[in-house]
């Protein structure tokens, strides 16, 4: 039994309603209680769907039990089949309906349904959404690939991006664009939009490109295995990772042709001077590995941050995110307790977090900024505008996005040099948030009212009791909100690390000396 | 009761037929798309401040929880999952030994907590794991700082807001019976409106009033056998009878929505305490003007619609009633997942027209017999509402009807609001090219 306040992941079938709804022409029956139905709303709300999921849910309830549930899926499934004639049917059990064993899988084989019906093992009390995603995605395509000739001009799948996936819709577009001009042709993209037809025809391509690991491992693999496809294993997500994975199609295609990278303006937006202030900014990094490994990169090599915390909460994953985390030298924080993403955090006291909607709740609670870089998804998540994350045009996003939570290079100056201002002060946060500043203290009130931007409390870790003498205290305050942790949390390392136990002005500017760069 | 509600009062309208009492109800068995009950710890948490709701169930509960919760994802919430796992169920852990571990570790964080619910679910039903036994053994052990109740939120036996009616049936068996109160008013409202309805109440001369539930553990209404009880909300079955069983007695009265849902309402209550007409004259005469000066901003916009419920909230009978006879809508269907006639039977006598009324759901069945009646308004839960406006039809989303002050007459306004804005809304937008 584990306590868990928020779930980074949905249980293993929302993960196969992901690939399910995602997909055309195929139907869902679900096994499934009253309530489950909620899944729905993830589709039609947070991605604005304008059709309702191709789900079926049985809808047993208690006094079904004793008597014939196994009849009521069976019911279910014909009716479906009736109603949405679909081409191809997958069949499951939520997290109830496993405890019960009615098997649909088996129960729909006795039906003799004139369609491909697909049985998914989805273990809901041991895996979660990505594995039910990528596992149905790979049963699919495992079910209906049919072996063929390969496509007479060179071609490649795209693999991966499902319903409701972080940005999957503008990612496909463009590495669609990216790949085609290049002169290579996309066969077949899945399961997004894909229908049992062109699942079929995944065996033409000459190679699959593999956007998500975590949706489209399973099926890549069987593909290099089965149908001679070897596939890409750089993510495109930053100008670095995107240059290598040209190289890697190139290598894979023959093809020599490069992109058109006119519109490509991070390298200059990140070289030019407005960006110097960005320089060393401490950035924490979670969220799922794919999104969490690339966005280090791009955080150390394109926009000159300092990387201070890396992970991701997909368990499966951990390997690749503890190699890169070391080459940060960083320790790789692996785990789906949002609590425990929330303690590393207040203890790394990072200029910016990129993470998901979690750790956008957790920056607002600590007063830091956050970006959002990956699942699990926010209504926000689905702009009604273009935004890719990957391919050159993904590096534009990345640079914006990642940039506005902070205040701005002058700004910055302006808050160091006049604290007090009615307009640049602690409360008011980046200017070009638009919110109302509330008004600043009064000369009068100033020194009775403590700043309304809290500072973070003393690290509960530190051994001995540090303590910050008053002066000190009001020295610190004087530091801008945005840099004001970081100072504080620097200063009491700084005196841990020496045995003393009360800061003063001196220690506060001692350890300024010593973390200077 | 139904008779003494019958009764003719002078300012109350009196019903000229029996609306819908006799119309029969149409019952399907397919799918349902509902929440289960669960989902009403989004709002129970925030209305008992010193409660913690745990969860016992799968990851599905808890990533029900969080998406239903939705925008109020980043409130520090008092609710939480004990996510079952393998081990749980193999029966390689004691499923009690570990529940009370979890337990222990969210009581050493949470030192506020007085109140604690045990939740079942779908999964601790079927694998029958005893709640009630773990709440006594915790009741015990955490006594006298920490009270355990337990009750199902299962989707196996319960729709969405029967979650808050399990909830507060639990609580009754240890309602205090000291000083007992004249009367308890049942259900969980909005602050705002349970301090303007205590208001209308003291105005009336009832003082010795209790809240169930009430905002924490200290202020647990008291119960005998002279204390009578009236509902808020129309879900409140279970809750209804565990306070019979106490010995309470249950005043029936048509829901407070709208003005005339408030005043029938308030008059029960004067029937049953003795409060003279002129008295109530003068109390409610001004928020029944203000009420109606409300509503005859939204008339213009509802009056001649007709609206569609299907199955929500069980508050789609009352609010039918309102629709149709303050607002001259026309119901095509009211659709509720459950039909209780002992609570809800005087605002089905107050329900004007020929509505289908039905109860449970074949979501597809029912979803023909929206496109068939193109109704102008549907109010449907959040997974219909979208894929329903993409066909050209205008939904009301119905959770918002739960999570929004919408009872008493300062709210009539607002809730007929609540229906004109996506019509008003449709009117406004103009997204196709000049002709």
């Amino acid at each position: 039994m584990k306590l868990t306040v928020w779930t980074y992941e949905g249980p293993p079938h929302v993960g196969a309603m992901r690939v399910a709804t995602g997909m055309k022409d195929v139907h869902f029956v679900l096994h499934a209680p009253q309530g489950d139905t909620y899944a729905d709303l993830l589709f039609t709300m947070i991605e604005r769907r304008n059709h309702r999921p191709p789900v079926t849910f049985t809808t047993f309830q208690a006094r079904d039990l004793g008597a014939d549930t196994a009849n009521l899926f069976k019911t279910a499934a014909q009716q479906a089949f009736e109603r949405f004639t679909p081409k191809a049917m997958i069949v499951g059990a939520s997290c109830t309906a496993e405890l019960i064993q009615d098997d649909p899988g088996g129960l729909a084989e006795t039906m003799g349904l004139p369609i491909p019906v697909i049985p998914l093992e989805l273990p809901s009390y041991q895996r979660k959404e990505n594995f039910g995603a990528d596992e149905t995605f790979y049963q699919i395509t495992r079910s209906l690939a049919v072996a063929q000739q390969k496509s007479e001009t060179i071609s490649c799948n795209l693999l991966g991006p499902t319903a409701l996936g972080f940005r999957h819709r503008d990612d496909v577009e463009e590495l669609r664009r990216l790949l085609n001009s290049m002169g290579i042709t996309i066969n077949v993209v899945a399961p997004l939009n894909a229908s049992p037809e062109d699942i079929a025809r995944l065996p033409a391509a000459h190679f699959n490109v593999l956007m998500y690991p975590e949706t489209g491992e399973s099926t890549a693999r069987w593909l290099e295995r089965e149908c001679d496809q070897p596939y890409t294993k750089t993510v495109p997500i930053g100008v670095g990772a995107t240059r290598d994975f040209i190289r890697e199609v190139q290598h894979l295609s023959g093809i020599e042709r490069t992109p058109d990278q006119s519109h490509l303006r991070l390298p200059w937006w990140s070289a030019s001077v407005d960006s110097t202030y960005l320089t060393g900014k401490r950035v924490f990094i979670f969220g799922d590995a794919t999104h969490a490994i690339a966005a280090a990169r791009v955080a150390r090599d394109e926009m000159g941050f300092e990387v201070c915390g890396l992970g991701c909460f997909n368990r499966e994953f951990a390997r690749p995110v503890r190699a890169a985390a070391q080459q940060f030298g960083l320790n790789a924080l692996i785990t789906d307790d949002y609590l425990e993403v929330e303690a590393a955090i207040e203890a790394a006291q990072p200029e910016l977090i990129l993470g998901t909607q979690m750790e956008r709740h957790i920056g607002k609670r600590l007063g830091i900024p956050c970006a959002v870089i990956s699942a699990p998804v926010h209504v926000q998540d689905f702009p009604a505008r273009y935004s890719p994350q990957m391919g050159f045009e993904g590096a534009n996003v990345l640079f914006d996005t990642w940039i506005h939570p902070l205040v701005m290079g002058l700004e910055e100056h302006l808050l160091q040099m006049f604290r007090d201002d009615f307009e640049f002060h602690d409360a008011a946060g980046p200017s070009h948030h638009g919110h109302t500043a509330p008004q600043a203290n009064t000369p009068a009130q100033a020194p009775s009212v403590t700043p309304p931007i809290p500072v973070p409390e003393p690290s509960a870790t530190a051994g001995a009791e540090i303590i910050w003498l008053d002066e000190a205290e009001r020295e610190l305050r004087k530091i801008p909100f945005f840099v004001r942790g970081k100072a504080k949390r620097n200063t009491e390392s700084f005196a841990q690390d020496r045995g003393v136990t009360q800061i003063s002005v001196e220690t506060l500017y001692e350890a300024k000396a010593h973390f200077a760069r | 009761m139904t008779k003494a509600h019958a009764a003719p009062m002078t300012s109350a309208p009196v019903p000229a037929s029996r609306g819908c009492t006799d119309t029969p109800i149409l019952r399907q068995r397919g799918q349902h798309e509902v929440f289960c009950g669960l989902t009403s710890i989004i709002w129970l948490h925030r209305k008992m401040q010193d409660a913690f709701f745990l969860v016992v169930g799968s990851r599905t509960c808890a990533h029900l929880l969080q998406s239903a919760a939705g925008v109020m994802i980043f409130a520090e919430p008092r609710f939480a999952t004990a996510i079952l796992e393998e081990a749980d169920l193999a029966g390689m852990n004691d499923s009690h030994d570990a529940l009370d571990e979890v337990v222990a570790k969210l009581l050493a964080r949470r030192p506020d907590i007085r109140q604690l619910f045990l939740v079942g679910s779908c999964p601790s039903e079927v694998i029958k794991l005893d709640l009630a036994r773990a709440a006594e053994r915790l009741t015990q052990h955490f006594a006298p700082n920490v009270r355990v109740l337990n009750y199902t939120g299962s989707g196996i036996e319960t729709t969405f807001t029967q979650g808050e009616d399990c909830c507060l049936a639990a609580m009754v068996p240890v309602l205090p019976n000291t000083n007992p109160a004249d009367l308890i008013v049942v259900g969980a409202l909005p602050d705002v409106v349970e301090d303007q309805m205590m208001q209308l109440l003291a105005n009336l001369g009832l003082d010795r009033v209790a809240l169930l539930p009430g905002r924490n553990a200290g202020v647990d209404p008291h119960i005998g056998p002279n204390t009578r009880f009236i509902l808020t909300q129309p879900f409140l079955g279970e809750t209804h009878a565990a306070l019979c069983r106490r010995g309470a007695r249950h005043i029936a009265a048509p829901f407070p929505f709208g003005e005339a849902g408030t005043t029938a309402w308030l008059q029960a209550l004067c029937r049953a305490f003795n409060i003279s007409d002129n008295r109530f004259d003068e109390v409610t005469a001004a928020p029944r003007a203000r009420a109606r000066r409300a509503l005859d901003a939204h008339r213009a916009t509802l009056e001649g619609k007709s609206v569609f419920f299907l199955p929500d909230s069980q508050l789609e009978v009352p609010l039918a009633r309102f629709l149709a006879a303050e607002c001259g809508m026309t119901p095509i269907e009211v659709g509720t997942p459950y039909l209780h006639r002992d609570l809800v039977g005087p605002d089905l006598a107050d329900l004007p027209g020929n509505p289908t009324l039905s109860e449970g759901q074949d979501v597809d069945l029912q979803l023909d017999r929206v496109r068939k009646a193109r109704p102008d308004l549907t109010v449907c839960g959040l997974g219909l509402a979208n894929p329903l406006e993409a066909e050209g039809l205008t939904t009301k989303w119905a959770i918002e009807l739960v999570f929004t002050p919408v009872h008493f007459y300062e709210q009539a306004g607002d809730l007929a609001g609540l229906f004109s804005r996506p019509l008003r809304r449709k009117a406004l937008l103009h997204l196709e090219a000049a002709e």
